[in-house]
């Protein structure tokens, strides 16, 4: 790219001329407009969006329990005794707090993926801290739910540090239009939000191809923790992993989304949640601005009803 | 398309509120700063006269109409149990007090405030208006003397006005010859030699007529009015001084009464002495635009903030600043894109900050959040519900108020007692959220946003207690619209925020 001297001294042209998206242009021109309020509740219960993708058939982590008030904790080890290890989350958090993850259990203790060892007094006491809405945007009341726990694809072992690494891809108009391997660290504590620590890999959109790792906004090959390869790594089914992706626009009804997919070693592709706010970090980590395939999409009159030729679409975009 | 919407609605609130502060500093004369400061004379008259037993009462006193390069600013009639009706006609104007039935010494009080304007206009004057003057005849042998003299000065003068002022200048010449000692004799104050002047011009049938004025001299006390001669030349009315026979009105001076009727008119009383005293004081120019503007009967001024008690006003001082720092906030945080505690959360404790100066405010408010964080850590290990846990961070932010007002009391640091001023509920959200952040994020972050906040509110402050925003939002609150467009124009701002760039900086040097 050239550079003149007005782009070399004001940095918001260079930004401008790589496409990047700003929180502000996010927020007035994708958000507001093509996501309508009513649809948001959808989107930040994770309890409906699970109900609702189970009515699409959309593939989601099975939900053993839901805690709604604090008296069900008294019967938390009747209710967890069928399994041996699963996720307890909130139903309204974001950014991946509030989530613990139980590995295994002995003497009616619970062993974390961290290696943390809880007992069942932590545990309530977690369960309650999430019910009094803790972890919830502006306090208001929650429930806590408990499913199944995902086992993630070993072709992912290598881009993941004590937690699990998700597929987050940006869906304009039903067009998936990028994608992302968030992969947590050491730093992150197993959570996968890039400001919190976590790699970001950059995915092809054409093949699902990893080709480009950023950590704390520098380039890397390498996991900070693992030490694995992060270019060149095949994500298996990545055109159903798209299709997914697309389906759960449908299913919404917004216009502008994340989707969060895990891979499973055993049920493959999971939608663990959906976002309504989408897409900045994403951009650190594929390298490239959302602006150019937003606005070809904005002017597309008809995006096509069925969803292999939005796929197809998608590829074509992002290729 | 909603983009020029809110264009289009933003260009009319600031042409609106443009429009209006035009006209309030052009037609009004509204200061656009606080500092400007006017002077104001107040002229007290001060009647008093001894009242005839079972009489009643009625004392006419000549007052001033509008007088030219003054504003009135406000005129006190003080009598108690007297009514008072007030009479104009086009050339004098009068105050009529009157009372059934009173006895022994009497006092009233006129009082007036003036304040200098250039651009006042004396009060019209009916055309055509006949002087009701009437003229004392000079005995006979003082007629053959002026009758010398106008015949000497007449062959010296082309019109009226230089005919007057060139018979005033002999008559009072240092040289006087026979005639015009004559004319001289037994004359025992300003008054009577006026009174004698006007009648040796009423011999040369030119029409003159004594005018009263009021010298505006600081600190005169126990005053009279000093008698000043008008000739009328056939288009206007000359201005003579009786004593040099220079035209024109001495500086500072108002005219008080025109006509030779008397000043004070007592009936059913006796001994009537007039007694005028003169204050120079200084006030606020805004004050003075504001009475003036309402004296003007504008509508605009009728629907002021000054039209509201006192009281209320201060509050609107304060509150009419708030939009100013809300507009901060929203450029902090949508163009600049800092991260606050809470979004107006900075804005309270600026308020706050106001009433404790800013050092104090600042300090204060880190013992309170640093206290606060300790004892909400403790809290965290009893493991409580989230309601009572904040209602718990409530109670110990309002004790440790108390505390350290009773404590900095004690210690004679009078400025700590206004911590009571800070608002506890958002104190004690901003030590929850802080303590939340601190758990999940580390104390860097936590920390990082809490001086964040108030480095925000310190602006905040600094924005908000300027005297000369606060004088401008308060007289002209129209500017609000000003402010109002530019948040809906940021409101679709959709460029990147200069935090951005940083975030950013990973692709722009990958570029």
């Amino acid at each position: 790219m050239s550079m003149g001297w007005r782009d070399r001294a004001f940095p918001w042209r260079r930004l401008r001329k790589l496409g990047i998206l700003g929180m502000n242009e996010r927020n007035a021109d994708f958000v507001l407009p093509y996501n309508p309020r009513a649809l948001y509740q959808l989107v930040d219960d994770k309890r409906k969006t699970k109900t609702l993708a189970i009515e699409h058939g959309i593939p989601v982590p099975p939900l053993y329990a839901v805690v709604e008030i604090e008296h069900q904790i008294e019967e938390l080890s009747r209710l967890l005794a069928p399994h041996g290890e699963f996720v307890v989350k909130p139903a309204h958090g974001s950014g991946g707090e509030g989530i613990l993850v139980v590995e295994s259990r002995a003497d009616g203790r619970y062993r974390r993926s961290s290696g943390l060892i809880m007992t069942e007094e932590d545990l309530g006491h977690h369960i309650s801290n999430i019910l009094s809405g803790m972890y919830s945007l502006g306090g208001i009341p929650d429930c806590a739910l408990i499913e199944y726990r995902v086992n993630f694809d070993p072709v992912l072992a290598e881009l993941s540090y004590l937690g699990v690494p998700d597929i987050r891809i940006v869906v304009f108009r039903g067009v998936p239009v990028m994608a992302m391997i968030r992969a947590p660290t050491r730093l992150s504590d197993g959570k996968a939000n890039l400001h919190q620590g976590a790699v970001g890999v950059g995915v092809d959109m054409s093949t699902g191809q990893t080709y480009n790792g950023v950590w704390r906004e520098c380039r890397i090959e390498e996991h900070p923790d693992t030490g694995g390869e992060l270019a060149g790594v095949q994500i298996p089914r990545w055109d159903d992993i798209l299709a997914m992706a697309a389906r759960c626009h449908d299913m919404v009804g917004m216009g502008y989304i994340g989707v969060d997919i895990v891979l499973d070693r055993d049920r493959g592709p999971l939608m663990l949640e959906l976002n309504a706010r989408p897409g900045l970090s994403i951009q650190l980590a594929t390298r490239s601005g959302l602006l150019p395939c937003l606005w070809q999409i904005q002017a597309l009159g008809d995006i096509p009803g069925e969803v292999a030729a939005r796929v197809a679409l998608a590829k074509a975009l992002g290729g | 398309m909603s983009k020029l919407h809110v264009r289009i609605l933003a260009a009319l609130l600031i042409a609106v509120g443009l429009a209006l502060c035009y006209y309030k500093v052009k037609v009004l004369g509204l200061p656009l700063v606080p500092t400007e400061q006017a002077e104001v004379w107040t002229v007290e008259a001060r009647i008093e006269f001894k009242a005839r037993r079972d009489t009643a009462v009625k004392v006419q006193f000549a007052v001033p109409r509008a007088p030219q390069g003054y504003t009135v600013l406000d005129e006190n009639f003080v009598a108690s149990d007297y009514g008072l009706t007030m009479d104009d006609n086009g050339l004098r104007r009068q105050a009529r007090w009157a009372i059934r039935e009173t006895h022994g010494w009497q006092v009233l009080y006129y009082r007036i405030h003036l304040a200098k304007d250039p651009t006042a206009e004396a009060a019209p004057q009916p055309t055509g208006v006949s002087v009701p003057v009437e003229v004392q005849t000079l005995p006979e042998p003082l007629q053959a003397a002026a009758r010398g003299l106008l015949n000497e000065v007449r062959s010296k003068s082309a019109d009226t006005a230089t005919f007057a002022q060139a018979l005033l200048q002999r008559l009072n010449a240092s040289d006087p010859d026979s005639n015009v000692n004559l004319l001289r004799q037994d004359m025992s104050g300003p008054e009577e030699w006026t009174r004698r002047v006007i009648a040796v011009l009423h011999e040369a049938d030119v029409a003159a007529r004594p005018i009263y004025l009021a010298a505006l001299k600081d600190n005169a006390n126990r005053g009279s009015l000093t008698p000043w001669v008008e000739v009328f030349d056939g288009e206007a009315w000359i201005d003579l001084d009786p004593a040099t026979g220079a035209s024109g009105l001495p500086a500072d001076a108002i005219v008080w009464t025109v006509g030779t009727e008397p000043l004070l008119d007592v009936a059913g009383g006796k001994s009537g002495r007039v007694e005028y005293s003169v204050r120079r004081h200084s006030q606020e120019m805004t004050l003075i635009a504001e009475q003036r503007a309402r004296k003007m009967g504008s509508r605009v001024m009728e629907f002021s903030l000054f039209a509201l008690p006192v009281k209320t006003q201060n509050v609107y001082r304060v509150l009419l600043l708030v939009p100013i720092g809300a507009f901060l906030i929203v450029f902090l945080r949508n163009v600049v894109g800092l991260q606050t505690f809470g979004t107006f959360m900075p804005i309270l404790i600026a308020l706050a900050f106001r009433e404790t100066q800013l050092l104090w405010g600042v300090l204060l408010f880190c013992l309170l959040v640093a206290l606060g964080l300790l004892l909400r850590f403790y809290l965290e290990s009893l493991k409580l519900l989230l309601v009572p846990r904040l209602a718990a961070v409530l109670i110990i932010v309002i004790l440790l108020m108390a505390a350290v007002s009773v404590m900095t009391y004690k210690l004679g640091l009078d400025k700590g007692v206004s911590v009571a001023l800070f608002p506890m509920v958002i104190m004690a959200m901003t030590i929850e959220r802080m303590s939340m952040v601190w758990e999940e994020f580390g104390a860097a972050e936590a920390l990082k946003q809490g001086f964040g906040s108030l480095a925000v509110a310190v602006l905040g402050y600094l924005s908000m207690s300027s005297e000369y925003l606060g004088h401008l939002v308060f007289v002209f609150p129209e500017l609000l619209l000003v402010v109002l467009a530019f948040t809906l124009l940021l409101g679709r701002y959709t460029g990147y925020r200069l935090l951005e760039l940083w975030r950013f900086r990973g692709a722009l040097k990958g570029a």
